[in-house]
């Protein structure tokens, strides 16, 4: 029997176990929420809370290894459980819709956008062949893709991945699901882009009356856009309750962690805070992080400290002048000339000895160019860098063997760039026996101090990149990064894959490494939150340029460029009071 | 695409070029010289000098060479040694015989390969899968010869379901108008002749397949797992597609991107695998008569085939690369 006041959805001690090659694992532990009728749920968590695998769990697609081992999921008052293979496929698309989190892997690379909307309608007996066609235009078009009758008969390797997103908000929706499930929906884009996207998604669901449940990692994104938020930690709900409750009188101790870690525009630099003498502000979310280095570590590491010099030297470590960079593109056939591209244009900026500049920008705004110049991977088309005082680039060969001793790299993804079938022993210790430093011996002791300096226990010296956690790794790319005593580090992305609580400690890191060892870091982010926290400068990337450069304060307190303003307001969460709330 | 084909074409010409380079040079290698290898080892010191300059073996090399590139240019291959006749009638007459076996060796390992590939990856981890997965790394193996002759001995001689040799019974009168013997059969209404040419095909045709069979089905299996589980396919259920659908619109399709890469290079092998299949089924195309001009050292004859083979192993490379683009909408040229 539904009544009004009955929810759409509701979990009821879910239980999901996963079969896995060391026996069963539970991934979600007596989960237990509603979600009403057309209402916006949210469900938060990190990597590997059981969020995600509750979604899949409510619209029967969990990987094949895994079950419902417990608990119920009612949706509409049925339990899905009894509606086997069969009944389930047949509440998906009409009952249940999905907007999964990445565009670029969950189009179908062979078919056409608009026909992989058709054959939905098609499927769900909503409308056939012409009309169908004719309903597939108006759903792009109701998602916001612009020319949607001649984009419906593109590929999707034809989209931007906004665009691709935009196209599974209308797939997700085109049978008029009751309730929709959105899983990380915009994770993968731009903040801007994001910003349209959920306004898009907001807009509709609350046109059609669709319950949205909205899985994300991002409590910012969650408290703007949902009424209610759950919050979810290594497989159980701890915490239910109103976005602005939640918020402003956390609960559960897990909630007011990720609320301290969570990087916002109202966060400050994190030394600077230090500085000041507000380590009580940073002390409490660097809990877990104080938990991980052992005392005995730590004075080794302080003993270490003596060793950055601070002599004194006003000269910027890096002058960036003029530089662009013109990439020329396949012609379009046998005899045309190829296009130009130009990536980087006219970019100067510095970088002052010991001081962290940011380079903030969307996707294709160059600041990954620029980061590949300063590591002197490609050249730059005009313009000149110099490190130290002297040019980057050139055939100096010893020159060359120098530069690239004291210039290190720290990469996004820890998963890619980490040999996977090296030790982290070997993993660390690669760039000393690239350039021949010292005696194995030797090399151990230095490998030793660094697993020190990241707060890694040394036991994990033997252990391969897959038996670590993300942040883990990020560590050991970092050890690796300061193993040769750089004095520049260049952070491309280098906390963009992390969980927030992770992604606090590394950024706490960083800025702890900076301030005993005298580093300077050259930070790529399209996160402003996070540049808000690291960075003293930042320079504000826009198709190629530097539109706004200046402190982090003037940036973002005194933004003068309209570009820059719409960055920090597409920013979620940004009236939040986040980070500075708790501890 | 046509770009693509124009290019590839191009592409043609500076490798045919070195590959005659290096046959050419590989004959003047021979021990002894061409004259020697023609004349046999016992020839006169007398007899070889009339041979080179008959042949013009004494005259500098890069005349010989550009010389011998102008008679291939005009399609002259040389004469075989062994029997007298130029290079190319008999490869003309030989080839039909062999295209005939390779293209039905090639159905067979497709047909069967991509269903019990297929097959297999649905029943992931079952008994079908498991005997599937044995059954073709039985099939790689097993060497082409071996097959051969157990399928002769099994089906030709013990049970005598097909005839062991040959293209056709020799007592069977009909008519040959393109070579193709089946082909023949049907376009003159000789039914019962493209019948008994179509018997005679099968089990060189099994033979030659098992291999490119073995592979294409194991090709098949990893790719469609890989594509079942891959994100596309669990937002297509998530849209509610039904089971049909899906798995012809998103899981095969996607899945024949690299299994039809394979499928170009198992041609390449079937070419060669027809020198040992022809052999032991006394299959008169253009491998058993390579195997001959391999013992009688008949370098024209192996110029031109290995000449052949190029061409033919690059054309369908090409050939696979424009399918590719067919199938998979990212590789086309825009």
């Amino acid at each position: 029997m539904t009544t009004v006041a009955d929810p759409l959805l509701s979990i009821r001690d879910l239980e999901v176990t996963f079969t896995t090659e060391e026996g069963p694992t539970t991934a979600v532990r007596g989960a237990r929420f509603d979600v009403m009728a057309g209402e916006t749920v949210a469900v938060v968590g990190e990597s590997g809370s059981g969020k995600s695998t509750t979604a899949m769990a409510v619209i029967g697609l969990l990987a094949q290894n895994g079950r419902v081992s417990g608990g119920q999921v009612l949706v509409d008052g049925h339990d899905v459980a009894t509606l086997g293979g069969a009944g389930m496929a047949r509440m998906r698309g009409r009952v249940i819709g999905m907007v999964p989190q990445d565009p670029m892997s969950n189009l179908n690379p062979v078919a056409r956008v608009g026909d992989q909307i058709v054959e939905a309608l098609e499927d769900n007996g909503v409308a056939r062949g012409g009309a169908a066609r004719r309903r597939a235009v108006e759903l792009l078009e109701e998602a916001g893709l612009p020319d949607a009758a001649r984009r419906a008969g593109q590929y999707p390797h034809e989209f931007s991945g906004g665009m691709r997103q935009r196209a599974l908000i209308a797939m997700g929706l085109s049978c008029r699901p009751r309730l929709l499930i959105a899983d990380e929906p915009t994770s993968a884009l731009d903040v801007t882009v994001q910003r349209t996207i959920l306004d898009r998604l907001e807009a509709l669901t609350t046109d059609l009356g669709t319950a949205v449940l909205l899985i994300t990692h991002d409590l910012g994104l969650a408290a703007e856009r949902a009424a209610k938020i759950v919050v979810m930690y290594r497989g159980e709900v701890v915490e239910v309750g109103p976005a602005a409750q939640l918020l402003t009188d956390p609960q559960h101790e897990y909630t007011r962690r990720l609320l301290a870690a969570a990087p916002s525009l109202a966060s400050r630099r994190i030394q600077l805070a230090r500085r000041l003498g507000a380590t009580s502000a940073v002390g409490d979310d660097l809990l877990a992080m104080s938990a991980e280095t052992p005392t005995d570590e730590k004075a080794a590491v302080d003993a270490r400290a003596g060793e950055a010099s601070t002599e004194h030297d006003d000269s910027p470590i890096v002058e960036v002048k003029d530089v662009s960079k013109v990439f020329s593109l396949r012609g379009s056939s046998l005899f045309s000339r190829g296009q130009r591209f130009t990536a980087v244009d006219g970019v100067s900026f510095q970088i002052p000895r010991g001081k962290t500049v940011a380079i903030v920008g969307e996707s294709g705004s160059g600041k990954s160019t620029v980061a590949r110049m300063m590591l002197d991977l490609i050249p730059p088309t005009s313009g000149e860098i110099t490190f130290n005082g002297r040019a980057v680039g050139g055939t100096d060969r010893a020159a060359e063997v120098r530069f690239r001793r004291q210039v290190q790299p720290i990469f996004q993804d820890p998963y890619a760039s980490l040999d996977p079938l090296y030790t982290i022993h070997r993993t660390i210790e690669e760039p000393l026996r690239a350039h021949r430093f010292g005696t194995a011996a030797e090399r151990r002791d230095r490998v030793h101090a660094l697993m020190a300096d990241v707060a890694l226990p040394l036991d994990l010296l033997g252990r391969y990149p897959a038996e670590l956690s993300g942040g883990q790794r990020q560590r050991v790319a970092i050890a690796r990064a300061l193993a040769l005593n750089p004095d520049l580090v260049v952070c491309d992305e280098a906390v963009s894959a992390l969980d927030v609580i992770v992604q606090s400690q590394i950024l706490h890191l960083l800025a702890d490494l900076q301030h005993r060892l005298g580093l300077s870091y050259l930070f790529i982010s399209h996160d402003l939150a996070v540049v808000r926290q690291i960075a003293d400068h930042v320079c504000v990337m826009e198709r190629g340029r530097i539109v706004e450069q200046g402190t982090v304060d003037d940036v973002f307190d005194r933004p003068q460029q309209e570009y820059t303003r719409v960055l920090l307001d597409a920013i979620p969460g940004r009236d939040l009071q986040l980070g500075l709330e708790a501890g | 695409m046509l770009r693509l084909v124009m290019q590839r074409l191009a592409l043609l010409v500076p490798t045919l070029l070195g590959l005659s380079v290096l046959l050419f040079l590989w004959v003047r290698a021979l021990p002894g010289g061409p004259a020697t290898a023609l004349l046999g080892e016992r020839a006169t010191p007398d007899a070889v000098e009339r041979i080179n300059a008959l042949y013009g073996f004494d005259r500098p090399l890069v005349e010989q060479y550009l010389t011998w590139l102008g008679q291939l240019l005009q399609g002259n291959f040389g004469t075989s040694t062994r029997t007298g006749r130029p290079v190319l009638d008999e490869f003309l007459v030989r080839f039909p015989a062999t295209i005939e076996l390779t293209l039905l060796a090639l159905v067979i390992a497709v047909g069967v390969g991509i269903p019990l590939g297929y097959l297999a990856a649905r029943h992931q981890g079952r008994a079908l899968d498991h005997t599937t997965v044995g059954a073709s790394l039985l099939g790689v193996t097993i060497p082409v010869f071996f097959l051969a002759f157990l399928l002769k001995y099994l089906f030709a001689v013990q049970l005598g379901w097909f005839p062991s040799a040959g293209r056709q019974n020799p007592a069977m009168i009909s008519t040959h108008p393109t070579g193709f013997y089946v082909l023949d059969g049907l376009l003159t209404r000789e039914w019962d002749a493209a019948w008994d040419a179509m018997a005679h095909l099968v089990l060189p045709a099994v033979a030659l397949g098992s291999i490119p069979l073995a592979i294409i089905t194991r090709i098949t299996r990893a790719s469609v797992i890989e594509v079942q589980n891959a994100d596309y396919v669990r937002t297509a259920r998530a849209k509610g597609l039904r089971p049909p659908r899906l798995r012809r619109r998103v899981v095969l399709r996607n899945a024949m991107l690299p299994v039809s890469t394979t499928i170009g290079l198992q041609v390449g092998l079937l070419l060669s695998g027809a020198v040992l299949t022809e052999t032991v089924f006394a299959f008169n195309g253009i491998g058993s008569f390579l195997a001959n001009a391999v013992f009688n050292l008949d370098y024209a004859v192996l110029q031109g085939f290995i000449l052949f083979i190029a061409v033919v192993y690059a054309l369908v490379n090409l050939a696979v690369d424009v399918s590719y683009g067919l199938i998979d909408p990212r590789m086309r040229v825009r």
